[in-house]
């Protein structure tokens, strides 16, 4: 449902603003707060930071607010290297790896929030359940019928490029969580991401299930609830295009009738 | 993630925080226009429809028509009618799969917005 106001127990308060640092070159970072264990509404804190004693990425400054000024700040990261999708968070107002995306490509003050429109588990970490539940919805494997090959399933080169800019998605969730069309219908639309995986088995030319998988697609509010606002392409951390997928999978639908 | 007991957890910030998309912008502005011509729509209506009436009824509209308000009206329609029209095509365009990489559809952005601005100036001009 299409509500543009935030409810009121997620309204985000003025938070916290922690001492600054002595230094020539010191930023500032605003990030989102919200601890269940408080039951207060989210608030944003002021941190400062020397830059000159910092690494050059976003996540970087986080870990070293973490470890030397705020031990209760909690975000996901495990990687650094924009492989695990793990840190994805909003950062000056865009989805991105927090891994990936240099201090350098903020200007001014560094805004910090969770991926937009999620519940929130803890500060930067959104509930990511039912998106994990979409991407399994839409059987994220190979599906076949014909006996099983003697050593494996073999794949010409030429079909092996088709999967090219599609299996290298992360699930990092930026893209879905970029997209307005998801945040008002995540219930029932299931977002780029998901949607990237579907037409990412479903141009899989050693898949045999493409029909069931277009059936399940055949739905006012799964796939067609994409409106092409294209948030998602220019989202991406690793510079995939989801638009351009679900937009293959509608002229499959189409032509697969005509 | 297991909840024993329901934590009423918030939402995050969405619309408050997200930075404008130029291919956003243009897609909503779509809606926007498509309904707002519903305005112009009753407008041009109820001035045709007065001139079957003719005689105070036509004054009357002819009166609100040509008010400022009503000429805001019909100029921001007729802006919407040519930016609808333009957003269509390229509507049209990503549906057949093309103009769908990030930089060529932020350019038929700028398309859609710098084409609906001249060709309305241009249709203010001829008419």
């Amino acid at each position: 449902m299409v509500q543009f106001t935030l409810p009121k127990n997620s309204k985000v308060r003025v938070g916290k603003t922690w001492p600054k640092p002595d230094g020539k070159n010191v930023r500032k970072f605003r990030i989102y707060r919200w601890d269940p264990d408080l039951g207060e509404n989210p608030r944003v804190d002021t941190y400062f930071l020397d830059m000159d004693k910092c690494g050059p990425m976003v996540l970087d400054a986080l870990i070293k607010i973490k470890t030397e000024i705020d031990p209760t700040l909690t975000f996901r990261r495990s990687c650094r290297e924009g492989i695990c999708g793990s840190c994805a968070m909003n950062i000056d107002g865009i989805n991105t790896l927090a891994c990936i995306y240099g201090l350098d490509e903020v200007k001014g003050d560094v805004a910090i929030y969770p991926l937009p429109h999620m519940p929130v588990v803890k500060d930067l970490i959104p509930d990511l359940t039912h998106f994990y539940a979409q991407h399994a919805s839409i059987m994220p494997w190979l599906e076949t019928k014909t006996n099983r090959p003697a050593k494996e399933w073999r794949q010409s080169i030429e079909d092996r490029k088709k999967l090219d800019g599609l299996y290298e998605c992360v699930m990092c969730a930026s893209c879905s969580t970029s997209c307005p069309s998801y945040w008002w219908n995540s219930d029932r639309y299931l977002g780029p991401a998901a949607l990237l995986h579907a037409y990412r088995w479903i141009i899989d030319s050693r898949d045999e299930a493409t029909g069931e998988r277009l059936d399940d697609l055949e739905d006012p509010f799964k796939l067609y609830r994409c409106h092409t606002i294209m948030n998602c392409a220019k989202t991406c951390p690793k510079g995939l295009n989801p638009a351009k997928a679900i937009a293959e999978i509608k002229k499959m639908m189409v032509s697969r009738v005509v | 993630m297991a909840e024993p007991q329901r934590i009423v957890r918030p939402l995050s910030p969405h619309l408050q925080i997200y930075r404008p998309q130029l291919t956003a912008v243009t897609s909503i502005l779509t809606r926007i226009t498509g309904n707002g011509l519903i305005v112009g729509t009753v407008l041009i209506v109820w001035w045709l429809f007065a001139i079957t009436r003719g005689g105070d009824h036509y004054d009357l509209a002819n009166r609100v028509i040509h008010s400022w308000p009503g000429v805001i009206v019909l100029t921001l329609s007729l802006w919407a009618v040519w930016y609808h029209y333009l957003a269509g095509l390229r509507h049209l365009l990503f549906d057949a799969g093309r103009g769908l990489e990030v930089r060529t559809a932020e350019r038929l952005g700028w398309g859609v917005i710098i084409g609906s601005v001249v060709l309305t100036v241009l249709t203010f001009y001829v008419i």
